[in-house]
């Protein structure tokens, strides 16, 4: 692509040329325009595309780099399993357990509410898709819930979970009044964060897939669900996997949500009565949250607990994100042919 | 109760019939819509008394923004006595600023950054921007924010804003100018949706046909030429949705902004000259995430969903202009 090549004259081929033999190994000739002939604000525009190309690199490995050297200066194991304490020095105010599991509780939530209804979501839309106008306006549905601003995801999330109805899912103070913040709450509103990433990559590869598979399946007697489920499914495991990964990486990194809906303490304090259960239903901290609180806009204001604490949460997000990359080349799916 | 569920759990084991599959998938894909119209009728609902209380002052100027959220705060107990006087220019206007000078910015870079990205790219950096796009993208808005504020903001604080520039804002800012300013916001934002940006406008530059671009060239135009003007040209509204898609990521991005901007409601003067780059601001997205802890009080609360719903209605027009903008475009394009 970067070239353009130009097939070699007709008159380089020596006449006596035998058709049947493989053409001589001639080396082509490239066209290398060369930039002196270009209008100077062309060049110009040539030369700001390659500083804003290296540019990028620059700041990317800058900041990576940045991360690295000061998230392995202060990180140690200690500090990962040990939970936090409040204190105003930075030497007692342990480490960040609870804020781990926090973002673990959070993603492992959100993708298993996400997951089902945006498969089933695309899988309706591309399979039935009648009556068409509601198809359509299910995925621009999504394409609004995409360009919806978490922020306002978790507003949403406190109004709804505020009402009497969603009562056991969190806790209730004496007058009745329903808390409306608890990591199941959180975590339904994270869901609405990864589910467009799930639905569209389930789309996609659900349209790659060629009408003659599908026309196999019904020629063997297959319903339209059977076929789905035998057929379709198994052969977009790899782009679900692929979007629910995207879509871990999403919530783990995601701010607003946690600092809304999941109670702003610190540790983990359950609520209610079922094992298990109450920790759902209680309250609790993400890495996100914690890197805040502890930066100087926060009120913990510990430098190196956020460093160490954003350098685990940048290793979570960029494993979830690269690991897509292994899904999807370790389980070629199958090709089909067109 | 047992019989009856492991009846149930038969029944249900049993293959679907396909009609039922096609009610049941259908309901759950309505499902969103219903979340979408939850929304938007809980937030107005939450809103209402605060939207109706001030009518379009809320878009007014005037009066110090943080003073008033104060009163709102503090406001006496009682449903009949809550305050709810608000004139919000200051944080709609830290918004737009900040939404439009980095969506701008945006808009630049990521266009030469796709183009070089597709076209002239040696192999070797092309397969190393790729990644980098996706880092770029991938990294969580409080770590750009942490870096804003335990970097830049010191940075621009200690080095590019002059202590006589200090001394001229004393009588109009309390906080001063301590470098958590509109040029740091600015610039992070810019560097977080620059990504989102990229890669949309990679993929549509790559989906026009090659042979476009081959017919430019072969009719003597260079290949920066070529690409400007066929390429370019033909991936508008790809160009459009991405910018539509960066506008709406800017308008709602609260956690960073809130850390490298100062958290101040005021509105940055262009008539200062240099100094307008150093004022520091707040967003709406942002007033909302400060006041967390404050939401447990009524008159407070309404107040901050009436910014939500602000900001819920300025990102559905904006999708809704957008797809409007697509529309004559996308005659010139394949409809990329």
């Amino acid at each position: 692509m970067s070239t353009f090549r130009v097939p070699p004259a007709s008159g380089t081929i020596p006449p006596s040329h035998d058709p049947f033999s493989p053409p001589a190994t001639e080396k082509r000739r490239r066209v290398n325009e060369s930039l002196s002939t270009w209008r100077w604000s062309d060049r110009i525009g040539y030369a700001v595309a390659w500083a804003i190309g290296l540019g990028l690199c620059a700041v990317a490995f800058a900041i990576v780099g940045f991360m690295l050297f000061k998230g392995l200066s202060v990180l140690s194991l200690d500090l990962i399993f040990s939970s936090p304490q409040a204190s105003a020095d930075q030497r007692n105010s342990g480490g960040f357990m609870d804020p781990i599991l926090g973002t673990m509780i959070l993603v492992v939530v959100g993708i298993v509410i996400a997951t089902p209804i945006a498969v089933c979501a695309a899988v309706w839309v591309v399979e039935y898709g009648r009556p068409t106008w509601l198809a359509r306006f299910v995925e621009s549905g999504i394409e609004i819930i995409a360009g919806t601003p978490d922020v306002i995801l978790a507003v949403f999330g406190l109004a709804l979970f505020q009402q009497k109805l969603f009562a056991p899912l969190s806790f209730t103070a004496q007058g009745g009044a329903v808390f409306g913040r608890s990591f199941i709450a959180a975590g339904a509103m994270m869901s609405l964060i990864a589910l467009p990433m799930v639905f569209s990559s389930t789309r996609e590869g659900l349209q790659a897939i060629p009408r003659h598979v599908r026309e196999a399946s019904f020629g063997l007697g297959k319903t339209r669900i059977a076929t789905i489920r035998r057929v379709l499914l198994p052969s977009v495991r790899t782009n679900i996997g692929t979007g629910a990964a995207l879509g871990m990486g999403r919530i783990a990194g995601d701010t607003a949500i946690v600092l809304l809906l999941a109670g702003g303490t610190l540790l983990l304090e359950p609520q209610g009565n079922v094992p298990g259960v109450d920790v759902l239903t209680g309250t609790g901290s993400s890495l996100t949250t914690y890197v805040f609180n502890n930066s100087p806009a926060g009120e913990g204001n510990a430098h190196d607990k956020a460093y160490a604490a954003a350098f685990v949460l940048l290793l979570i997000v960029v494993l979830l994100n690269f690991g897509v990359d292994k899904i999807a080349r370790g389980r070629k799916s199958a090709q089909w042919k067109t | 109760m047992g019989r009856r569920l492991s009846r149930f759990i038969e029944q249900a084991r049993r293959p679907w019939s396909d009609q039922r599959a096609e009610i049941v998938l259908g309901a759950l894909s309505g499902l969103v819509l219903l979340t979408i119209f939850a929304m938007v009728v809980f937030i107005f609902a939450k809103a209402w008394p605060s939207l109706s209380a001030n009518g379009l002052g809320i878009l007014g100027s005037g009066h110090d923004v943080d003073k008033q959220l104060g009163d709102i705060y503090n406001s006496p107990a009682g449903e009949k006595n809550f305050v709810y006087t608000l004139n919000a220019w200051p944080l709609i206007y830290a918004t737009a600023l900040t939404t439009v000078l980095s969506v701008g910015m945006g808009i630049f870079i990521s266009l030469f950054a796709a183009v070089f990205i597709v076209e002239f790219a040696p192999e070797s950096l092309r397969r190393t921007l790729n990644p980098v796009i996706r880092l770029l993208a991938a990294v969580p808005s409080v770590i750009y924010g942490l870096i804003g504020i335990l970097v830049l903001v010191p940075f621009v604080g200690n080095h590019l804003i002059s202590a006589q520039r200090k001394a001229s804002v004393e009588y109009v800012l309390t906080g001063g100018l301590s470098g958590a300013s509109l040029l740091v916001a600015v610039v992070i934002l810019t560097l977080m949706i620059v990504p989102i940006m990229v890669a949309l406008n990679v993929d549509a530059l790559n989906s026009v046909p090659r042979a476009w671009k081959e017919g430019a060239v072969a009719l003597g135009v260079n290949r920066w030429r070529a690409m400007w003007s066929v390429s370019v040209h033909a991936a508008r509204p790809a160009i459009v949705a991405a910018a539509v898609l960066a506008t709406c990521r800017a308008l709602g991005e609260s956690i960073m902004l809130l850390m490298v901007s100062g958290s101040v409601g005021f509105a940055p003067n262009p008539l200062d000259g240099i100094t307008f780059w150093f004022e520091p601001l707040r967003t709406v997205a942002s007033t909302i995430i400060e006041g967390a802890d404050s939401l447990a009080t009524p008159a407070y609360a309404r107040t901050m969903y009436a910014l939500a719903a602000m900001l819920l209605a300025s990102c559905f027009i904006l999708s809704f202009a957008g797809w409007l903008i697509k529309q004559p475009l996308k005659k010139y394009g394949r409809g990329v």
